[in-house]
């Protein structure tokens, strides 16, 4: 069985940012491997050396400075990666539609029979892709899975869905799949030395929208980005000041006044 | 056309408090748009909910009575041929777990424009302008949403609850369900175990700013000090170093203590989810710009390795 997995670089903003126009500017943010697609890989990867997954395939949408993270998923094992970009891409705020467009392209060439991502992006948080791609690629699918058992014998993935309040809804799902996956479902394991080592014979191949017969047109979001500020603080609490001894003084006090001694 | 459908949420029985809120913000849409509020209940004991969901300024009420429980393929059918009938402007589904794994195919189903976990909205001659955070809740945006028709899923606690008994036609609805790729076998509570954290009085909870695995000896040190019971935010869970009956949140336990003591936590919105609720919020971090600051009562901004030791002092 081949398991496509969807991976992003994300930008991680610094304690302190500047917003320039309606992003947070580039010297603050540190890009790294979405962390929900992490899981996602280690997913496939543990597939793969099950004897489950024959091959691992991350595809990721983003320009070259991406590669750096996406051979971060091939040093973790995954076996091949696919990029797209394109200057469609740049400065647009990409729909989920836009998204599912290119990765159908991608299912169409990859013909695969599960499909991993994260359950969102940690920079914008849409948490929509996956599901999205499932319907337009007609695959089933579930939505938040943090407990994966893959029957591929049967032709069903056995998965928990992480619902609100503590309560896990067990599901059957048929084959093929898209799966969006969420934190805790695996341990993601660091990358070895080794592993970084073979990553850099992995092939990346870097495909545009003409590659895949798409046009700029096909993925011109329904969606501008017109504003980007930082929420207003709303705090009214009571900030205790001095160094670690006098502002822990302080809080036993406060501490005390709310009934707290052992 | 210019009519708003809002798609309710319930789970094991039970109306979701989202459901409500969604009739809020509905209303508030369809007043703007100058349609009718529309209100589709799936699945379950649809006329005991539709009873429920019968609050003033809801239309209509429409229920399918398919099912028990969800099911995302019978969710995306229901929806589907509400809105052919229908023919709404918007559609409003609720950011939840089980929202996020219906609304998206049906968004694309539809081709509607799709903005997801949007905290509120400004409809006007310019047409369609959403709120919603990026940046893991550290920014907020505003997005115009291009198109006559779209499809919102809304972030609950944004919106008041509607109150009230309405006066709103409940007509049940034959909807013809393709057969499901996939099967809700059952459901699992986690979080049992020697402790419930939604018992306790004080609460010591630790995130991710404690770092490694080892230093959680600190604020195991605080707790027993205090004689408070030690909770956690996700990724402490996440990594293994607690187990899941800690986990404080969304997808956690929601509790309530008289004092709940934030170690090391940022305060995302899933985590806040799960503890405003308590009495007394105190935040010990070292950015002073964490959302925990937000809604904290009492706060130190420091680093938690340099007040912990100090604080436990003061107790022993």
């Amino acid at each position: 069985m081949k398991v496509l997995v969807t991976v992003k670089e994300v930008g991680v903003a610094d304690d302190d940012f500047e917003i320039e126009g309606t992003d947070i500017a580039a010297s603050d943010l540190e890009y790294d491997l979405n962390e929900w697609d992490d899981y996602a890989v280690e997913a496939g990867v543990q597939l793969a050396e099950a004897g489950i997954a024959d091959e691992v395939v991350a595809v990721t949408i983003g320009p070259e400075r991406a590669e750096e993270t996406i051979r971060m998923a091939l040093a973790k094992g995954a076996d091949r990666a696919v990029r797209v970009w394109d200057d469609a891409f740049e400065g647009s705020f990409a729909d989920v539609a836009s998204k599912v467009d290119v990765f159908e392209a991608i299912v169409d060439e990859e013909e695969p029979d599960l499909v991993l991502s994260g359950v969102q992006a940690a920079d914008t948080a849409f948490g929509a892709t996956g599901v999205a791609l499932a319907e337009r690629i007609g695959f089933d699918h579930a939505a938040v899975v943090n407990d994966l058992d893959l029957d591929a014998e049967a032709g069903v993935a056995n998965v928990h869905r992480e619902l609100e309040g503590g309560i896990e809804e067990l599901t059957e799902v048929d084959l093929p799949a898209v799966l969006t996956v969420q934190t805790g479902l695996n341990e993601p394991r660091y990358a070895s030395l080794r592993g970084i080592r073979q990553a850099q014979r992995k092939e990346i191949a870097a495909t545009d929208l003409a590659d895949l017969g798409l046009s700029p047109a096909d993925v011109e979001s329904a969606l501008t980005l017109t504003e980007m500020y930082e929420p207003e603080s709303e705090s009214d609490a009571e900030l205790i000041e001095g160094d670690a001894g006098e502002a822990a003084g302080r809080l036993a006090e406060v501490l005390r006044e709310k009934g707290v001694d052992a | 056309m210019s009519d708003v459908l809002v798609v309710s949420e319930h789970r094991r029985g039970e109306l979701r408090d989202v459901s409500l809120e969604l009739l809020t913000a509905g209303r508030e849409l369809a007043d703007a748009l100058g349609g009718d509020l529309h209100v589709a209940v799936v699945a379950g004991d649809v006329e005991r909910f539709a009873d429920d969901l019968n609050r003033p300024g809801v239309d209509r009420i429409h229920a399918v009575a398919n099912g028990e429980e969800f099911d995302h393929t019978v969710y995306a059918a229901a929806v589907d041929a509400l809105v052919e009938t229908i023919d709404p402007t918007a559609v409003l589904a609720p950011n939840s777990v089980n929202g996020l794994d219906y609304a998206p195919a049906v968004a694309e189903r539809l081709d509607l424009p799709l903005v997801t976990d949007v905290l509120g909205f400004e409809y006007d001659d310019d047409g369609l302008t959403v709120t919603r955070e990026m940046y893991g809740s550290k920014v907020e945006t505003s997005v115009a949403v291009e198109g006559d028709r779209f499809c919102l899923t809304m972030r609950g606690g944004e919106f008041a609850p509607a109150e009230g008994v309405g006066d709103a036609e409940v007509e049940s609805v034959d909807v013809e369900t393709p057969e499901s790729g996939a099967r809700v076998k059952g459901f699992e509570e986690v979080g049992g175990g020697d402790v419930d954290i939604a018992d306790a009085d004080v609460l010591v909870s630790v995130g991710r700013g404690i770092g490694e695995e080892e230093n959680l000896e600190l604020v195991e040190d605080l707790a027993d000090a205090l004689g408070a019971t030690l909770s956690s935010s996700r990724p402490i869970v996440d990594n293994g170093w607690l187990p899941k009956n800690r986990q404080v949140g969304q997808s956690g336990k929601v509790v309530t203590p008289d004092v709940y003591i934030a170690v090391g936590i940022s305060g995302a919105v899933q985590h806040v989810a799960g503890m405003k609720g308590s009495d007394t919020i105190v935040a010990i971090n070292t950015d002073p710009n964490a959302p925990i600051f937000d809604i904290a009562d009492y706060g130190i901004v420091g680093d938690l390795f340099d007040v912990v030791p100090e604080l436990v002092a003061e107790f022993e």
